[in-house]
Protein backbone atom coordinates (compact mmCIF):
# COMPACT_ATOMS: atom_id res chain seq x y z
CA UNK A 1 0.00 0.00 0.00
CA UNK A 2 1.68 3.61 -1.09
CA UNK A 3 1.89 6.11 1.54
CA UNK A 4 -0.76 8.41 0.78
CA UNK A 5 -3.55 5.36 0.70
CA UNK A 6 -2.30 4.14 4.13
CA UNK A 7 -2.83 7.91 5.16
CA UNK A 8 -6.44 8.08 3.61
CA UNK A 9 -7.22 5.24 5.33
CA UNK A 10 -5.97 6.49 9.09
CA UNK A 11 -7.99 9.53 8.40
CA UNK A 12 -10.99 7.24 7.12
CA UNK A 13 -10.44 5.09 10.41
CA UNK A 14 -10.42 8.17 12.33
CA UNK A 15 -13.74 9.65 11.13
CA UNK A 16 -15.13 6.21 11.96
CA UNK A 17 -13.90 6.23 15.31
CA UNK A 18 -15.68 9.31 15.89
CA UNK A 19 -18.78 8.42 14.43
CA UNK A 20 -18.54 5.35 16.69
CA UNK A 21 -17.96 7.59 20.02
CA UNK A 22 -20.89 9.59 19.16
CA UNK A 23 -23.04 7.12 17.90
CA UNK A 24 -26.38 9.81 18.23
CA UNK A 25 -26.01 11.34 15.28
CA UNK A 26 -25.87 8.26 13.37
CA UNK A 27 -29.10 7.10 14.98
CA UNK A 28 -30.55 10.33 14.50
CA UNK A 29 -29.91 10.18 10.98
CA UNK A 30 -31.75 6.46 11.34
CA UNK A 31 -34.83 7.81 13.18
CA UNK A 32 -35.10 10.73 10.76
CA UNK A 33 -35.03 8.70 7.58
CA UNK A 34 -37.51 6.27 9.64
CA UNK A 35 -40.03 8.99 10.36
CA UNK A 36 -40.03 11.01 7.15
CA UNK A 37 -40.97 7.70 5.35
CA UNK A 38 -43.77 6.66 8.00
CA UNK A 39 -45.37 10.58 7.31
CA UNK A 40 -44.86 9.33 3.64
CA UNK A 41 -47.17 6.60 4.87
CA UNK A 42 -49.31 7.85 6.62
CA UNK A 43 -50.21 10.30 4.15
CA UNK A 44 -50.21 8.44 0.90
CA UNK A 45 -50.61 4.80 2.17
CA UNK A 46 -49.20 2.41 -1.18
CA UNK A 47 -48.35 5.29 -3.52
CA UNK A 48 -47.98 4.21 -7.32
CA UNK A 49 -44.60 3.85 -8.94
CA UNK A 50 -43.78 7.26 -10.18
CA UNK A 51 -44.77 9.14 -6.84
CA UNK A 52 -43.21 6.26 -4.82
CA UNK A 53 -39.64 6.57 -7.12
CA UNK A 54 -39.98 10.54 -6.96
CA UNK A 55 -40.21 10.38 -2.66
CA UNK A 56 -37.16 7.73 -2.26
CA UNK A 57 -35.21 10.29 -3.76
CA UNK A 58 -36.41 13.26 -2.37
CA UNK A 59 -35.50 11.58 1.29
CA UNK A 60 -32.70 10.30 -0.15
CA UNK A 61 -31.68 14.07 -1.00
CA UNK A 62 -32.35 15.36 2.37
CA UNK A 63 -30.77 12.22 4.09
CA UNK A 64 -27.97 13.67 2.42
CA UNK A 65 -28.07 16.88 3.06
CA UNK A 66 -28.29 16.21 6.63
CA UNK A 67 -26.07 13.07 6.99
CA UNK A 68 -23.01 15.32 5.20
CA UNK A 69 -23.76 18.35 6.91
CA UNK A 70 -21.83 18.57 9.62
CA UNK A 71 -18.44 16.44 8.28
CA UNK A 72 -16.54 19.32 7.68
CA UNK A 73 -17.26 21.23 11.27
CA UNK A 74 -16.65 18.46 13.67
CA UNK A 75 -13.03 18.92 13.15
CA UNK A 76 -11.77 22.67 15.03
CA UNK A 77 -9.45 25.01 13.20
CA UNK A 78 -6.30 23.71 15.32
CA UNK A 79 -6.99 20.15 14.16
CA UNK A 80 -7.61 21.07 10.86
CA UNK A 81 -4.04 22.66 10.48
CA UNK A 82 -2.53 19.35 11.96
CA UNK A 83 -4.47 17.11 9.26
CA UNK A 84 -3.48 19.45 6.92
CA UNK A 85 0.42 19.26 7.95
CA UNK A 86 0.74 15.61 8.40
CA UNK A 87 -1.36 14.72 5.31
CA UNK A 88 -2.73 17.23 3.19
CA UNK A 89 -5.79 18.48 1.88
CA UNK A 90 -6.53 15.65 -1.07
CA UNK A 91 -5.63 12.80 1.09
CA UNK A 92 -8.12 14.79 3.85
CA UNK A 93 -10.93 15.43 1.82
CA UNK A 94 -10.65 11.71 0.23
CA UNK A 95 -11.35 10.31 3.42
CA UNK A 96 -13.96 12.45 4.05
CA UNK A 97 -15.58 11.77 0.53
CA UNK A 98 -15.06 7.85 1.36
CA UNK A 99 -16.40 7.98 4.41
CA UNK A 100 -19.64 9.83 3.62
CA UNK A 101 -20.33 7.90 0.78
CA UNK A 102 -20.31 4.57 2.64
CA UNK A 103 -22.50 6.38 5.27
CA UNK A 104 -25.05 7.54 2.28
CA UNK A 105 -24.53 3.94 1.31
CA UNK A 106 -26.10 2.58 4.71
CA UNK A 107 -28.67 5.12 4.56
CA UNK A 108 -29.96 4.46 0.95
CA UNK A 109 -29.99 0.64 1.68
CA UNK A 110 -32.17 1.02 5.00
CA UNK A 111 -34.28 3.88 3.54
CA UNK A 112 -35.02 1.16 0.69
CA UNK A 113 -35.90 -1.30 3.47
CA UNK A 114 -38.42 0.89 5.33
CA UNK A 115 -39.80 2.18 1.41
CA UNK A 116 -40.26 -1.81 1.05
CA UNK A 117 -41.66 -2.54 4.29
CA UNK A 118 -44.05 0.54 4.59
CA UNK A 119 -44.91 2.18 1.24
CA UNK A 120 -45.00 -1.77 -0.57
CA UNK A 121 -43.15 -2.65 -3.25
CA UNK A 122 -43.47 -1.74 -6.80
CA UNK A 123 -40.10 -2.61 -7.95
CA UNK A 124 -39.65 -5.26 -10.81
CA UNK A 125 -35.97 -5.44 -11.32
CA UNK A 126 -34.85 -5.07 -7.53
CA UNK A 127 -31.08 -5.80 -8.26
CA UNK A 128 -31.13 -3.04 -10.66
CA UNK A 129 -32.58 -0.36 -8.21
CA UNK A 130 -30.60 -1.13 -5.70
CA UNK A 131 -27.14 -0.88 -8.02
CA UNK A 132 -28.80 2.48 -9.41
CA UNK A 133 -29.71 3.90 -5.48
CA UNK A 134 -26.16 3.07 -4.41
CA UNK A 135 -24.70 4.91 -7.19
CA UNK A 136 -27.26 7.72 -6.52
CA UNK A 137 -26.09 8.20 -2.89
CA UNK A 138 -22.67 7.83 -3.55
CA UNK A 139 -23.06 10.14 -6.24
CA UNK A 140 -25.49 12.84 -3.79
CA UNK A 141 -23.15 12.06 -0.90
CA UNK A 142 -19.81 13.27 -3.19
CA UNK A 143 -21.67 16.93 -4.62
CA UNK A 144 -22.91 17.37 -0.74
CA UNK A 145 -19.50 16.85 1.09
CA UNK A 146 -18.08 19.01 -1.83
CA UNK A 147 -20.23 21.80 -1.09
CA UNK A 148 -20.08 21.18 2.78
CA UNK A 149 -16.34 22.03 2.77
CA UNK A 150 -17.25 25.12 0.63
CA UNK A 151 -20.22 26.13 3.50
CA UNK A 152 -18.44 25.35 6.23
CA UNK A 153 -15.71 27.67 5.69
CA UNK A 154 -18.49 30.55 4.65
CA UNK A 155 -19.78 29.61 9.01
CA UNK A 156 -23.54 29.74 7.05
CA UNK A 157 -23.69 26.18 6.94
CA UNK A 158 -27.79 24.89 6.58
CA UNK A 159 -29.27 27.89 4.23
CA UNK A 160 -25.92 27.44 2.00
CA UNK A 161 -26.10 24.42 2.20
CA UNK A 162 -29.53 24.07 0.80
CA UNK A 163 -29.30 27.03 -1.50
CA UNK A 164 -25.85 25.78 -3.47
CA UNK A 165 -26.95 22.05 -3.32
CA UNK A 166 -30.07 21.93 -4.45
CA UNK A 167 -29.65 23.96 -7.89
CA UNK A 168 -26.38 21.73 -8.59
CA UNK A 169 -28.24 18.39 -7.67
CA UNK A 170 -31.17 18.62 -9.68
CA UNK A 171 -29.51 17.27 -13.08
CA UNK A 172 -28.66 14.49 -11.15
CA UNK A 173 -31.28 13.99 -9.42
CA UNK A 174 -33.65 14.18 -12.62
CA UNK A 175 -30.76 11.23 -14.39
CA UNK A 176 -31.25 9.06 -11.14
CA UNK A 177 -35.13 9.61 -11.13
CA UNK A 178 -35.48 8.34 -14.96
CA UNK A 179 -32.82 6.07 -14.74
CA UNK A 180 -34.76 4.48 -11.68
CA UNK A 181 -38.12 4.88 -12.63
CA UNK A 182 -37.18 2.05 -15.64
CA UNK A 183 -36.19 -0.72 -12.88
CA UNK A 184 -40.47 -0.28 -12.51
CA UNK A 185 -41.25 -1.76 -16.29
CA UNK A 186 -41.23 -4.80 -17.19
CA UNK A 187 -38.32 -4.59 -19.85
CA UNK A 188 -35.37 -2.54 -19.42
CA UNK A 189 -34.81 -0.36 -22.29
CA UNK A 190 -31.71 -1.05 -24.43
CA UNK A 191 -30.14 2.76 -23.42
CA UNK A 192 -30.01 2.25 -19.88
CA UNK A 193 -27.00 1.30 -19.56
CA UNK A 194 -25.48 4.37 -21.13
CA UNK A 195 -27.66 6.23 -19.12
CA UNK A 196 -25.87 4.79 -16.14
CA UNK A 197 -22.93 5.24 -17.64
CA UNK A 198 -23.12 8.93 -17.66
CA UNK A 199 -24.17 8.63 -13.98
CA UNK A 200 -20.93 7.03 -13.36
CA UNK A 201 -19.04 10.02 -15.71
CA UNK A 202 -20.46 12.80 -13.85
CA UNK A 203 -19.60 10.94 -10.09
CA UNK A 204 -15.95 10.72 -11.49
CA UNK A 205 -16.17 14.59 -12.58
CA UNK A 206 -17.55 15.20 -9.16
CA UNK A 207 -15.11 13.22 -7.16
CA UNK A 208 -12.17 14.53 -9.66
CA UNK A 209 -13.37 18.29 -9.07
CA UNK A 210 -13.36 18.04 -5.16
CA UNK A 211 -9.32 16.68 -5.42
CA UNK A 212 -8.51 19.19 -7.81
CA UNK A 213 -10.19 22.19 -5.88
CA UNK A 214 -10.44 21.41 -2.32
CA UNK A 215 -6.46 22.21 -1.83
CA UNK A 216 -7.75 25.96 -2.49
CA UNK A 217 -10.66 25.84 0.11
CA UNK A 218 -8.13 24.77 2.52
CA UNK A 219 -5.86 27.75 2.16
CA UNK A 220 -6.14 29.97 5.28
CA UNK B 1 -7.25 43.91 -27.15
CA UNK B 2 -10.09 45.09 -25.04
CA UNK B 3 -8.53 48.31 -24.61
CA UNK B 4 -8.90 49.25 -28.36
CA UNK B 5 -12.43 50.20 -30.16
CA UNK B 6 -13.08 48.24 -33.30
CA UNK B 7 -15.00 45.73 -31.92
CA UNK B 8 -17.08 48.09 -29.91
CA UNK B 9 -17.92 49.67 -33.00
CA UNK B 10 -18.30 46.06 -34.62
CA UNK B 11 -20.72 44.80 -32.55
CA UNK B 12 -22.72 48.01 -32.46
CA UNK B 13 -22.94 47.46 -36.31
CA UNK B 14 -23.74 43.52 -36.20
CA UNK B 15 -26.21 44.83 -33.57
CA UNK B 16 -27.85 47.58 -36.41
CA UNK B 17 -28.03 44.72 -38.67
CA UNK B 18 -29.39 42.33 -36.67
CA UNK B 19 -32.42 44.57 -35.54
CA UNK B 20 -33.13 45.87 -38.81
CA UNK B 21 -32.37 42.70 -40.95
CA UNK B 22 -33.78 40.60 -37.99
CA UNK B 23 -37.12 42.20 -38.86
CA UNK B 24 -36.46 42.58 -42.60
CA UNK B 25 -35.06 39.17 -43.82
CA UNK B 26 -37.39 36.74 -45.88
CA UNK B 27 -38.29 34.16 -43.61
CA UNK B 28 -38.73 30.62 -45.84
CA UNK B 29 -42.47 29.31 -45.94
CA UNK B 30 -42.88 26.44 -43.60
CA UNK B 31 -45.48 24.50 -42.54
CA UNK B 32 -47.98 26.04 -39.86
CA UNK B 33 -44.96 25.71 -36.88
CA UNK B 34 -42.91 28.67 -37.19
CA UNK B 35 -44.43 31.71 -38.69
CA UNK B 36 -42.95 35.12 -38.55
CA UNK B 37 -42.16 34.32 -35.10
CA UNK B 38 -38.97 32.65 -35.67
CA UNK B 39 -37.47 35.95 -35.95
CA UNK B 40 -37.06 35.27 -31.93
CA UNK B 41 -33.87 33.80 -33.33
CA UNK B 42 -32.02 37.19 -33.53
CA UNK B 43 -32.84 37.96 -30.01
CA UNK B 44 -33.98 34.75 -27.96
CA UNK B 45 -30.90 32.30 -29.16
CA UNK B 46 -28.46 34.44 -28.95
CA UNK B 47 -28.52 35.30 -25.21
CA UNK B 48 -28.37 31.35 -24.63
CA UNK B 49 -24.69 31.91 -26.55
CA UNK B 50 -24.00 34.84 -25.01
CA UNK B 51 -24.67 33.37 -21.58
CA UNK B 52 -22.29 30.23 -22.32
CA UNK B 53 -19.50 32.45 -23.69
CA UNK B 54 -19.86 34.53 -20.56
CA UNK B 55 -19.87 32.29 -17.95
CA UNK B 56 -17.04 30.24 -19.83
CA UNK B 57 -14.98 33.60 -19.33
CA UNK B 58 -15.99 33.91 -15.90
CA UNK B 59 -15.08 29.97 -15.04
CA UNK B 60 -11.52 30.88 -17.00
CA UNK B 61 -10.70 34.11 -14.68
CA UNK B 62 -11.80 31.73 -11.57
CA UNK B 63 -9.29 29.26 -12.47
CA UNK B 64 -6.66 32.09 -13.21
CA UNK B 65 -7.61 33.45 -9.61
CA UNK B 66 -7.06 30.68 -8.12
CA UNK B 67 -3.39 29.88 -9.70
CA UNK B 68 -2.74 33.49 -9.40
CA UNK B 69 -4.51 34.76 -6.67
CA UNK B 70 -4.56 38.41 -8.08
CA UNK B 71 -7.90 40.91 -6.95
CA UNK B 72 -8.16 41.54 -10.69
CA UNK B 73 -9.12 38.06 -11.83
CA UNK B 74 -11.33 37.89 -9.32
CA UNK B 75 -13.26 40.96 -9.98
CA UNK B 76 -13.62 39.58 -14.23
CA UNK B 77 -14.96 36.84 -12.72
CA UNK B 78 -17.79 38.24 -11.13
CA UNK B 79 -18.41 40.43 -13.70
CA UNK B 80 -18.54 38.28 -16.40
CA UNK B 81 -20.86 35.91 -14.56
CA UNK B 82 -23.01 39.05 -13.13
CA UNK B 83 -23.61 39.78 -17.10
CA UNK B 84 -24.09 36.14 -18.00
CA UNK B 85 -27.23 36.38 -15.42
CA UNK B 86 -28.66 39.27 -16.91
CA UNK B 87 -28.19 37.26 -20.79
CA UNK B 88 -29.85 34.49 -19.23
CA UNK B 89 -32.50 36.43 -17.43
CA UNK B 90 -33.07 38.42 -20.74
CA UNK B 91 -32.84 34.47 -22.57
CA UNK B 92 -35.69 33.29 -20.19
CA UNK B 93 -37.96 36.80 -21.01
CA UNK B 94 -37.50 36.60 -24.80
CA UNK B 95 -38.23 32.53 -24.50
CA UNK B 96 -41.21 33.39 -22.80
CA UNK B 97 -42.74 35.81 -24.93
CA UNK B 98 -42.48 33.79 -27.96
CA UNK B 99 -43.57 30.71 -26.08
CA UNK B 100 -46.59 32.55 -25.20
CA UNK B 101 -47.33 32.74 -28.91
CA UNK B 102 -46.36 29.89 -29.90
CA UNK B 103 -46.92 27.04 -27.18
CA UNK B 104 -49.87 28.34 -25.73
CA UNK B 105 -48.35 29.69 -22.38
CA UNK B 106 -44.71 31.52 -21.15
CA UNK B 107 -43.99 28.49 -19.27
CA UNK B 108 -44.70 25.04 -20.12
CA UNK B 109 -42.01 22.86 -17.99
CA UNK B 110 -39.82 22.08 -21.09
CA UNK B 111 -36.98 20.41 -20.28
CA UNK B 112 -34.52 23.13 -21.74
CA UNK B 113 -36.73 26.30 -19.95
CA UNK B 114 -36.37 24.09 -16.61
CA UNK B 115 -32.73 23.49 -17.32
CA UNK B 116 -31.96 26.97 -18.29
CA UNK B 117 -33.69 28.06 -14.33
CA UNK B 118 -31.44 25.91 -12.75
CA UNK B 119 -28.38 27.32 -14.73
CA UNK B 120 -30.13 30.35 -13.42
CA UNK B 121 -30.63 29.44 -9.86
CA UNK B 122 -26.74 27.55 -10.25
CA UNK B 123 -25.44 31.08 -10.83
CA UNK B 124 -27.82 33.16 -7.98
CA UNK B 125 -26.53 31.07 -5.20
CA UNK B 126 -23.18 31.75 -6.56
CA UNK B 127 -23.69 35.55 -5.55
CA UNK B 128 -25.51 35.02 -2.49
CA UNK B 129 -22.30 32.61 -1.37
CA UNK B 130 -19.92 35.66 -2.13
CA UNK B 131 -22.05 37.70 -0.23
CA UNK B 132 -22.36 35.85 2.90
CA UNK B 133 -19.00 35.93 3.39
CA UNK B 134 -17.19 39.06 4.57
CA UNK B 135 -13.85 38.67 3.97
CA UNK B 136 -12.74 39.82 1.21
CA UNK B 137 -9.82 37.05 0.43
CA UNK B 138 -12.14 34.21 1.59
CA UNK B 139 -14.85 35.60 -0.52
CA UNK B 140 -13.39 35.36 -2.93
CA UNK B 141 -11.40 32.16 -2.75
CA UNK B 142 -14.17 30.71 -2.13
CA UNK B 143 -16.50 31.94 -4.67
CA UNK B 144 -13.83 30.77 -7.13
CA UNK B 145 -14.13 27.38 -5.89
CA UNK B 146 -17.62 27.22 -6.10
CA UNK B 147 -17.81 29.26 -9.57
CA UNK B 148 -16.26 26.08 -11.36
CA UNK B 149 -17.61 23.27 -9.40
CA UNK B 150 -21.10 25.06 -10.47
CA UNK B 151 -19.78 25.71 -14.79
CA UNK B 152 -19.03 22.20 -14.57
CA UNK B 153 -22.03 21.05 -13.19
CA UNK B 154 -23.94 23.71 -15.91
CA UNK B 155 -22.96 20.92 -18.31
CA UNK B 156 -25.49 18.63 -17.79
CA UNK B 157 -28.12 20.57 -16.75
CA UNK B 158 -28.41 22.53 -19.67
CA UNK B 159 -26.72 20.28 -22.26
CA UNK B 160 -27.24 16.67 -21.11
CA UNK B 161 -30.41 16.23 -19.51
CA UNK B 162 -32.65 18.48 -21.97
CA UNK B 163 -31.17 16.50 -24.72
CA UNK B 164 -32.28 13.32 -23.02
CA UNK B 165 -35.92 13.87 -23.25
CA UNK B 166 -39.02 15.47 -25.81
CA UNK B 167 -38.47 19.24 -26.21
CA UNK B 168 -41.00 21.85 -27.24
CA UNK B 169 -38.28 23.98 -28.73
CA UNK B 170 -37.99 23.61 -32.39
CA UNK B 171 -35.94 20.46 -33.15
CA UNK B 172 -36.78 18.64 -30.26
CA UNK B 173 -39.08 15.81 -31.71
CA UNK B 174 -37.86 13.00 -30.41
CA UNK B 175 -35.03 12.45 -28.17
CA UNK B 176 -31.94 12.65 -30.16
CA UNK B 177 -30.85 15.73 -31.88
CA UNK B 178 -30.36 19.61 -30.10
CA UNK B 179 -33.68 20.52 -28.21
CA UNK B 180 -33.23 24.19 -29.10
CA UNK B 181 -32.90 24.84 -32.90
CA UNK B 182 -33.47 22.93 -36.20
CA UNK B 183 -31.15 23.93 -38.56
CA UNK B 184 -33.93 22.81 -41.48
CA UNK B 185 -35.85 25.17 -40.68
CA UNK B 186 -33.03 27.82 -41.47
CA UNK B 187 -32.10 28.92 -45.41
CA UNK B 188 -28.65 30.68 -45.60
CA UNK B 189 -29.53 34.29 -45.28
CA UNK B 190 -31.42 33.48 -42.04
CA UNK B 191 -28.16 31.94 -41.22
CA UNK B 192 -25.85 34.68 -41.94
CA UNK B 193 -27.73 37.18 -39.60
CA UNK B 194 -28.06 34.52 -37.15
CA UNK B 195 -24.61 34.23 -36.48
CA UNK B 196 -24.28 38.39 -37.14
CA UNK B 197 -26.76 38.70 -34.02
CA UNK B 198 -24.89 35.76 -32.13
CA UNK B 199 -21.64 38.03 -32.25
CA UNK B 200 -23.45 41.30 -31.75
CA UNK B 201 -24.98 40.30 -28.36
CA UNK B 202 -21.99 38.74 -26.94
CA UNK B 203 -19.71 41.69 -27.93
CA UNK B 204 -22.43 43.58 -26.42
CA UNK B 205 -21.97 41.48 -23.03
CA UNK B 206 -18.30 41.58 -23.22
CA UNK B 207 -18.41 45.53 -23.64
CA UNK B 208 -20.73 45.79 -20.15
CA UNK B 209 -18.52 43.92 -18.52
CA UNK B 210 -15.41 45.39 -19.36
CA UNK B 211 -17.71 48.93 -18.53
CA UNK B 212 -18.67 47.27 -14.86
CA UNK B 213 -14.28 45.88 -14.44
CA UNK B 214 -13.65 49.59 -15.28
CA UNK B 215 -16.31 51.49 -12.78
CA UNK B 216 -14.73 48.65 -10.16
CA UNK B 217 -11.05 50.02 -10.69
CA UNK B 218 -11.93 53.47 -10.21
CA UNK B 219 -13.91 52.81 -7.29
CA UNK B 220 -11.23 51.05 -5.73
CA UNK B 221 -8.73 53.91 -6.75
CA UNK B 222 -10.90 56.71 -4.85
CA UNK B 223 -11.43 54.08 -1.99
CA UNK B 224 -7.00 53.94 -1.60
CA UNK B 225 -6.65 57.55 -2.09
CA UNK B 226 -9.52 58.47 0.39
Amino acid sequence: MSYSSKQIVALFKKDVLLETRQQHAFYGLLLYVAATVFIIYLATGEPESEIWNALFWIVQLFAAVNAVAKSFLQDSKGRMLYYYTISGAVNYVLAKLLFNAILMLMISLLTLLIFLLLLGNPLNHFLQFVLISFLGSTGLSFVFTFLAAIAAKAQQQAALMAIMGFPVIVPQLLLLGKISAITFNDVIQAGWWQMVAVLVCLDILIVALAIILFPFLWRD
Amino acid sequence: MLRSAWWKILSFALLMYTCTMGFLVKIPVLDDRLQQSIRNLYFHVPMWFGMMVLFTVSAIYSIKYLSSGKTIHDNYATEYARTGIVFGVLGLITGSIWANYQWGKPWSGDPKQNGAAIALLIYFAYFILRNSVNEENKSARLGAVYNIFAYAMLFPTIWIMPRLTESLHPGGEGSEGNPALNPKDLDSHMELVMWAAILGWTLLGVWITTLRIRLILYKEKIFSHA
